[in-house]
């Protein structure tokens, strides 16, 4: 089976990327030597529990990470051919909105509250572009049109608590695609809609892949919306890629217990037939991020632990060409 | 599909709730904010229109006139030197606007600079203004005021100077705790990971995002500043004679029997002071609570 989408060189790859938070009890490492691959025009997934360093990885590939306390500590961000993390701040800036946009978990709060819709989106556009303040708003027009926003030569003049969670999200996603970026970062993109407007979103940014050839990195922790919406998927797991994999390969055989453990966790529907009655969880908790064992983070909770888990930090290993996982058993 | 063309439709002619209409509406319910505003309108209006509104020239001396009462040529009848008490009083309230306006004009534009790229840069910029913040509030402000106006000469310039210098390390400070807080806003890491620089996120994300308590600070501010004014020049350390302010219209009541014999030279003037700054605080008071976003 040739896959199209793995000819093409990748649009970014990250390599040994590490971030870390200084805290007063000491430094947590939220991304632990990150390696991954998006090929260009691709949608990569990035699912993993709270706090397993989905969203640093998506702040870190901005270099937005708050610092202090947060820094990069070590590790290459290559996008198109050039390393992020020796980019200048003024270098950074062109960038950002540019040529990467991320869309954030929160829309009732991602918009300033004083400003039109249309003055924010003129803003990012004029940023970017070197066009008269009317071109710019004409473009902001567009740039509704094409989230489908009806009446959007009206819309434009609205402030942000005119509009609903489902319409501000819109507007994020028209402010990340109005300059026409190469790849979009949507981190937790529906997490804060009701479900029929995830539903639109999702498909809103399906269509936009489509007609702008651009590619998207969707961080979530729901595991259906990843199944439908992403050709790769990474499973992160305290900071550390877990699993990494064509993501109808991972749904049918995942590798790592902790993936099999997620898709076990997927209600389905009629799974009460199957003499199924409850849901599968996974137990115990996440590992706190301050003292970690020396071995595999998930060998509390693994079911298939074996001693050497505990002592030794497992390598990722290659199965079938491009299914990658991070785990003793396939050493 | 035809519910969500109606709704669309109706959604379009709704009448727009504006931040800025439902902030005046609820001005307008605050009565005695309303009155204050009315006072404060035409305390202004009389300053603007002072040539035309004085019934005679407040500089004119005319001994044979001195010390009189309240008559139907004056009103309030004349001071020590027979000017007219009216005619001061109405030029009086240039003094007290301009001063008001002025000093807190000056010390707006410092505090907001200063608390702004203090609270939104952080690090070593940020400990400079606090600690510069920290001294200026140990001083003790009225004896320094006396100092440097008694050192400059007193005038109505330096006056507005000194105030407006010595006003900013309070302004300074709420914007600063104010751009903290919206520092952490998403919008304003939105507008980072939009590509937008410093300056504009400065400019359009948290300037008009902190100006509510600012602008309720600069209302009472204005108060402050026609008290501070009006109690210098009554020291003598403030505007200077022939030119007429309420603060040393008083000060020529320095004597006792002035106080007990001929209220009309201190009453108007103390009761001019009085109701202009108990008029601006009411509209402050007003502006506070039709402000505040808590009460949306």
């Amino acid at each position: 089976m040739s896959d199209p989408v793995e000819d093409k060189k990748p649009v970014l790859s990250l390599r040994g990327l590490t971030t870390v938070f200084k805290t007063d009890l000491g430094a947590v490492k939220a991304v632990d030597s990150l390696d991954l691959d998006l090929p260009t025009g691709a949608t990569l997934g990035i699912v993993g529990e709270s706090g397993c360093g989905k969203s640093t990885v998506g702040l870190s590939i901005m270099k937005l990470i708050p610092e202090p306390p947060g820094r990069i500590a070590s590790g290459e961000i290559i996008f198109e051919g050039e390393d992020l993390t020796k980019l200048s701040n003024r270098q950074m800036r062109s960038i950002r909105g540019k040529k990467i946009s991320i869309i954030f978990q929160e829309p009732m709060t991602s918009l300033n509250p004083v400003l039109r819709i249309g003055e924010t989106l003129s803003e990012v556009i004029r940023t970017h572009q070197r066009v008269s303040r009317k071109l710019a708003w004409e473009k902001s027009i567009d740039a509704l049109d094409k989230v489908r926003i009806p009446s959007p030569h009206i819309r434009i003049n609205d402030y942000p608590h005119e509009m609903s969670g489902g319409m501000r999200q819109r507007v994020m996603i028209a402010l990340a695609i109005c300059c026409e970026p190469s790849l979009i970062i949507a981190d937790e993109p529906t997490t804060a809609l009701d479900v029929t407007i995830q539903a639109q979103i999702l498909s809103l940014l399906r269509g936009i892949k489509q007609a702008l050839g651009t590619s998207i990195i969707l961080i979530t922790h729901n595991l259906g919306v990843i199944a439908e919406n992403t050709e790769k998927v990474a499973v992160m797991y305290a900071g550390r890629l877990v699993e990494y994999a064509d993501t109808a390969a991972l749904f049918d055989s995942p590798l790592h217990p902790y993936t099999q453990g997620l898709v076990l966790t997927v209600p389905r529907l009629g799974a009460r037939k199957e003499k199924q009655s409850r849901l599968n969880v996974i137990p115990g908790l996440v590992p706190n991020l301050l003292n970690l064992g020396p071995g595999c983070h998930f060998a509390d909770r693994c079911t298939c632990v074996m001693d050497r888990c505990r002592r030794l930090k497992p390598d990722v290993h290659i199965c079938d060409e491009k299914h990658l996982v991070r785990c003793w058993r396939y050493a | 599909m035809m519910r969500d063309a109606a709704d669309h439709k109706a959604l379009l002619e709704a009448p727009r709730q504006t931040f800025r209409s439902l902030a005046r509406r609820r001005f307008l319910r605050h009565r005695l904010a309303l009155v204050g505003a009315v006072i404060v309108a035409a305390i202004v209006l009389m300053a603007v229109f002072a040539p035309w509104l004085a019934p005679h020239d407040p500089n004119h001396v005319n001994i044979m006139l001195a010390r009189e009462g309240p008559s139907s040529g004056h009103f309030l009848g004349s001071d020590l030197v027979g000017r007219d008490v009216l005619s001061r009083l109405i030029y009086g309230s240039r003094v007290s606007l301009s001063v008001g306006l002025l000093a807190v004009g000056v010390y707006m534009a410092i505090g907001l600079i200063l608390g702004c790229v203090a609270g939104y840069f952080g690090g070593w910029v940020d400990m400079m203004v606090s600690r510069m913040v920290d001294a200026v509030l140990s001083f003790p402000t009225l004896m320094l005021i006396l100092v440097i106006v008694g050192l400059l000469g007193p005038s109505l310039f330096n006056i507005i100077l000194v105030l407006g210098f010595l006003g900013w390390p309070e302004v300074a400070r709420i914007v600063r705790g104010q751009t903290l807080a919206v520092r952490e806003e998403l919008y304003v890491l939105s507008s980072e990971a939009a590509g937008a620089p410093s300056s504009r996120i400065l400019l359009k994300d948290i300037l008009p995002n902190i100006m509510s308590p600012v602008i309720v600070n600069a209302t009472f501010g204005v108060a402050r500043a026609i008290l501070i004014e009006a109690g210098l020049s009554f020291l003598g350390m403030g505007v200077q004679p022939p030119t007429a302010s309420w603060g040393n219209m008083l000060n020529d009541a320095q004597s006792l029997s002035i106080l007990e014999t001929m209220p009309w030279m201190w009453v108007p003037p103390g009761l001019m002071i009085f109701i202009a700054t108990i008029s601006i605080n009411f509209v402050g008071d007003g502006l506070r609570d039709a402000l505040d976003p808590k009460l949306n």
